[in-house]
């Protein structure tokens, strides 16, 4: 075996490497010393994250099973990006007495499931896939169960794991119904044998795929479970579902929707996309618009997030995958704002209510603030990264051409219209309704200072430098290969 | 002096503007007025300095080998790039009549600095708040104002003209408790606004053809002085294409003049000038006597060579601008209020200008071949150097009156000679000047003016001349309504007395000024083209215009000069005249109908009807079938697991029958 084929997998190793230290640390090191593994966690996370940008050796491996090419590299940098971010907002949360025991198994199930996320991106076979998306799910469950004294927070677990088990079997159909027709579970083969194939197979495969991956992206009809997963889950937890889950699988979505069935865009899955981008966005708002508890609330909101980062796929062009990545970047930097003081306030009082929210500006004026710029960011309006990234989507989309693409992001728009409504529904409560102040002001650790610091940050100057969404472009350029089947 | 340090004329205003807007608050009012007046006396001997030189400086760049007085681009960087050839500058031009203005507007702005040390430092007995505010604005203004005046392009000068009428606005604007000072304010900035508007217009329209904003391009030739062969060039780079009848250049231009008329207040654009004499006086002076007014004839003289090769817009600005002339001054003959009618006088003496350059370009063949010289172009620049001293005297005057009797109607003055006597005789020297009675500086520009005028044609001559005594008449009117008529009636706890000395001062030197300003050889100076031209005193036609301007004064004497019934007698008698001119002849009612029952009614109401119904209704439409979907498909989240598989598995399968539907069938 040539062992320099591990040279293309340089995040995938460091990652490894951050996993062991950690869980050697967790098993190894003298209780007294236990309290500073989150910390360690970080430290070390930040340490790899900055060094996984120094791109390995692109190309092929294992016999065309892994690809590194600079687009997965630049999507697997966006997500250490954000995972560090969780970490950081959940390192004071992670050492609270009724889950300091277990916070080991936190930080090295978070390391997993990125791992897997991380084969997903790179996965040109199927099995290798499979295996990323399920090491990507089923310790998720277990997070899920992380607060386990909470009745909220079994029940996440339980709905995720049947849910996902589930959605994995009807994936594994599809796949098995793809071997059937093509005899491989190579993507490059699959591809060339379903040239010119129309058949009652390949669609069910194709909607069997859609589903399995929808589910992770949380697509209506596939999502019901998201809003009790998110409400249920530890807010670190929903925070990492919330935006590395839905990035990575939006990624991997793309890869196999343009790489795999590239050849049966026009007539299969264009119009499937179509339906469930609709769907998503619309009910996504509609849902959202009703929720007072503001982790459902983001649960919905993030739904209608996704048909918009769909809105990249179904573009079909490099400009759509650029500006997917960015999107994907600039909701990183945005959810994990809002997650980011929903935790903190969480963590000190408990309350999770938008009610509880009023009048948050006078008590806690910078949480207030970071809050307000997400909302603004997620509602796309400028001149914060989330207009940009909105902005730049659409701009993705329409250049596929068509008129009911044109249609669609009229939909699309008239949907962040609506948005905009619950949106601002926080913001009125924390800065309008000043009648009552249920939450005192809170001493946020500093470790989450950072975390919220960095994202105002990313979503006051993603949409003012202009280099870093050219930067992606360029990239998303020089991986053209993608859409060559389309 | 190097001509470079042009810029500092300009930078210090700006820097002041900041500091005083910004750590304004923090100083004692005193400070800031201080430190106001001694940056704009800096500011204003730079400018002489700078001035001076270029004027009578022997340096091979600004008098040519011919001895011609060139323009010289002391420096222009590109501040915006459109395209290779079409780019905006930002930069500094010194000609003739930029030299002149750095005088003008430096002398002024410095004398109302001063003045209103006195003047603004207690309002209706109270002190004044924002005095701060009103220094940093006076210095915003004086900034913007600098900058027109040394645009070095359209785009340049489109750019500062905005910033002054913005410095107006906050200045008409500066009482800003005063609800007529609002509305006086907002006039000003919508009319103005609307006027410039077809500037922008004519500017877009003559760089589409020209390819250029650049005077250098435009209107300056080789040897860096106006000339006609460029001016020809741009004009034919239109290839003669003509929109209406009319070609695409005149429309340009005469856009262009909309936007100068705007802010010179032309007919009928003049009706926001009386107006914004809400404003405190030394602001009057200021911006609507003596600079921010003549901006149009400014720009009127800047593009003179295009103007006279498009005779069609000249004739329009001629017409215009002799009508305005009689127009203002018949309703300067009746106001009652001292500053509206000052700022009459002042929309005719600008129209004066305007018609001077018209009349100066009557024949083009005159400047070119017939060894013509257009002397309207220097008479007009010379009035605009005048008429901005005698002016800002007669304002600063009205400011002093104003200041002891705390009102602007003339029957609260009357008989104030004895009270105030500085003010008395340099109100007179003003008024002589204005009316053109030799040796004061006005007459000498005004003779030379309806010299010009007489070349056109007679008729034009006879009007003009007809005008001059007009505005004889009126402003001796005034004159002697307010320091004679009767004896004074004393309405305040104190009797009116002359002013402090940074009042008095201010007065003093514009008297002076308006005296002997005469005498500067305009004619060598401030040319067309840069060479010198020869004058001499037309005796037929100075002799009448003084004829004319003494018969004004003496039958402003015999009406005027002691209480009597005659004006009221003559007033009855006038047939309506008389109150349709005091209306200022219904323009504003006229305007008033046009906006409020023509455009609002006509326009604006069924817009918002259509706003209101259609587009709210279509957004009230979608928010609240938004609010009951929601609402209706709030059972689909049960939170039955089972439920959840159900959708789930439904779903995928639809999606797939569906597509198979389509694909397949």
């Amino acid at each position: 075996m040539d062992y320099s084929q591990f040279l293309m997998m340089p995040q995938e190793i460091g990652l490894l490497l951050v996993f062991l230290l950690v869980f050697v640390y967790d098993t190894f090191m003298p209780q007294r010393s236990q309290d500073k593994l989150p910390l360690f966690t970080a430290i070390l996370f930040a340490l790899y994250a900055i060094y996984s940008f120094v791109p390995g050796q692109m190309g092929q491996a294992f016999g065309g099973m892994f690809e590194a090419n600079p687009a997965t590299w630049v999507m697997k940098n966006i997500l250490n990006l954000g995972v560090l971010l969780v970490i950081l907002q959940a390192v004071k949360w992670s050492n609270e007495d009724h889950v300091a025991i277990r916070r080991g198994e936190f930080y090295e199930l978070l390391l997993l499931t990125l791992l897997g996320m991380f084969l997903m991106i790179s996965a040109r076979h199927f099995l290798l896939f499979v295996i990323g998306l399920e090491t990507a799910s089923l310790p998720i469950a277990a997070l899920a169960a992380f607060e386990k004294r909470y009745y909220e927070s079994r029940e996440a677990a339980a709905k995720y794991i049947f849910t996902a088990v589930f959605s994995s079997a009807i994936f594994m159909l599809g796949i098995s119904f793809v071997y059937g027709i093509s005899g491989s579970l190579y993507f490059t083969d699959i591809a060339t044998s379903i040239i010119g194939h129309k058949s009652a197979l390949l669609i069910a495969a194709v909607a069997f795929v859609i589903a399995g991956v929808g589910f992770k992206l949380s697509l209506v009809p596939f999502h019901l479970w998201t809003a009790d997963v998110y409400q249920g889950a530890p807010t670190a937890v929903t925070s990492y579902l919330s935006v590395i889950s839905k990035g990575a699988a939006a990624f991997s979505f793309l890869v196999i929707l343009t790489q795999v069935f590239g050849s049966a865009y026009a007539q299969v899955w264009e119009w499937m996309l179509y339906a469930l981008i609709i769907l998503t966005i619309t009910l996504g708002n509609l849902f959202a618009i009703r929720q007072r508890n503001l982790k459902r609330f983001l649960a919905f909101s993030s739904i209608s997030q996704a048909g918009y980062i769909m809105l990249g796929i179904i573009a079909v062009n490099t400009t759509g995958l650029a500006s997917m990545m960015y999107y994907i970047l600039v909701y990183i930097f945005s959810n994990l704002a809002a997650f980011g003081v929903i935790g903190v306030i969480e963590r000190a009082t408990g309350k999770v209510s938008m009610d509880d929210y009023n009048g948050l500006f006078r008590t806690n004026p910078w949480l207030a603030f970071t809050m307000m710029l997400a909302m603004f960011s997620l509602g796309g309006i400028p001149p914060f990264a989330g207009f940009f990234s909105k902005f730049f989507i659409f701009v993705g989309a329409c250049q596929q051409g068509s008129v009911a693409i044109y249609v669609l992001v009229l939909i699309a728009l008239v949907n962040t219209i609506i948005s905009l409504y619950y949106y601002l529904l926080v913001v009125k409560a924390m800065f309008l309704r000043q009648d009552d102040c249920s939450v005192p002001y809170i001493d946020s650790h500093w470790t989450e200072e950072i975390g919220l610091t960095v994202c105002v940050m990313g979503i006051i100057a993603l949409g003012l430098a202009s280099g870093v969404y050219t930067r992606l472009s360029d990239i998303a350029d020089s991986v053209t290969g993608i859409f060559a089947l389309i | 002096m190097p001509l470079s340090y042009t810029i500092a004329v300009i930078a210090i205003p700006l820097f002041m503007f900041l500091f005083l807007g910004l750590a304004g608050v923090k100083m004692s009012r005193k400070l800031t007025g201080v430190l106001g007046v001694i940056a704009m006396a800096v500011t204003t001997i730079i400018a002489y300095g700078v001035a001076l030189t270029y004027f009578f400086g022997t340096g091979q760049d600004q008098v040519g080998a011919d001895g011609v007085r060139q323009a010289v681009t002391v420096f222009n960087p590109a501040w915006l790039s459109f395209t290779d050839t079409m780019v905006v500058r930002m930069g500094i031009l010194l000609d003739p009549i930029a030299a002149m203005m750095l005088i003008v507007v430096c002398t002024v702005s410095f004398m109302v600095h001063l003045y209103s040390l006195g003047y603004m430092s207690d309002h209706d007995g109270n002190a004044e708040q924002g005095f701060q505010r009103y220094y940093a604005y006076l210095a915003l203004f004086t900034f913007s104002m600098l900058g027109l005046v040394v645009a070095t392009n359209l785009f340049q000068i489109f750019v500062f003209f905005e910033m002054v009428g913005v410095s107006s606005y906050l200045l008409i604007g500066f009482y800003y408790s005063s609800p007529a000072a609002n509305h006086a304010s907002k006039k000003a900035f919508i009319v103005t606004r609307l006027a410039d508007l077809f500037f922008l217009l004519g500017i877009m329209i003559l760089s589409y053809y020209t390819q250029t904003f650049d005077f250098s391009q435009l209107v300056f030739g080789a040897n860096g002085a106006n000339d006609m062969a460029v001016a020809q060039s741009a004009i034919a780079s239109a290839g003669g294409a003509t929109f209406l009848g009319c070609s695409v250049m005149a429309w340009a231009l005469t856009f262009i003049f909309i936007g100068g008329a705007g802010k010179s207040a032309m007919y009928p654009l003049h009706i926001w000038l009386p107006d914004a004499m809400e404003g405190p006086t030394p602001v009057s002076a200021l911006i609507h006597a003596a600079t921010m007014v003549v901006a149009g004839v400014f720009l009127v003289a800047r593009l003179f060579p295009l103007y006279v090769l498009e005779q069609g817009a000249m004739e329009i600005i001629c017409v215009v601008g002799a009508f305005t002339a009689f127009y203002a001054a018949a309703i300067a003959c009746v106001q009652s209020d001292i500053k509206r009618a000052l700022a009459f006088s002042t929309i005719s003496q600008i129209a004066f200008m305007m018609t001077s350059l018209a009349v100066s370009s009557s024949n083009s063949a005159m400047i070119e071949i017939h060894g013509g010289t257009g002397l309207g172009y220097m008479a007009s620049m010379f009035h605009l150097f005048t008429h901005a001293m005698f002016k800002a005297l007669l304002f600063l005057c009205a400011g002093a009156i104003i200041h002891a009797v705390h009102s602007n109607e003339n029957d609260k003055m009357h008989g104030l000679h004895k009270f105030m006597p500085i003010t008395s005789i340099a109100f007179l020297i003003g008024c002589l000047a204005i009316a053109g009675i030799p040796p004061f500086a006005g007459f000498w520009s005004k003779d030379e003016i309806l010299v010009a005028a007489y070349h056109k044609g007679f008729f034009w001559g006879l009007w003009m001349s007809m005008v001059a005594g007009m505005t004889a008449f009126h402003m001796f009117r005034i004159y002697f309504l307010i320091f004679f008529w009767k004896k004074h009636e004393i309405h305040t706890h104190h009797a009116p007395k002359d002013q402090p000395w940074t009042m008095t001062l201010p007065l003093i030197i514009l008297a002076t000024i308006s005296i002997v300003a005469g005498f500067v050889p305009a004619h060598d100076l401030v040319t067309w083209n840069g060479k010198a031209l020869e004058t001499q005193l037309d005796w037929t036609v100075a002799g009448s215009s003084v004829l004319i301007a003494l018969i004004g004064i003496a039958l402003a004497y015999k009406l005027y000069y002691k209480e009597n019934d005659l004006p009221e007698r003559m007033k009855n008698g006038a047939l309506g005249l008389w109150t349709a001119a005091y209306h200022r002849f219904y323009m504003d009612e006229l305007y008033q109908f046009i906006t409020h029952k023509v455009i609002f009614q006509g326009i604006c109401v069924p817009i918002a009807w259509f706003d209101r119904h259609i587009i709210d209704g279509f957004f009230n439409m979608l928010a609240s079938a938004t609010g009951s979907a929601s609402f209706a498909i709030r059972r689909l989240q049960s939170g039955s697991i089972q439920g959840y598989v159900y959708v789930y598995l439904l779903g995928v399968l639809l999606l797939a029958a569906v597509t198979m539907l389509c694909v397949l069938i």
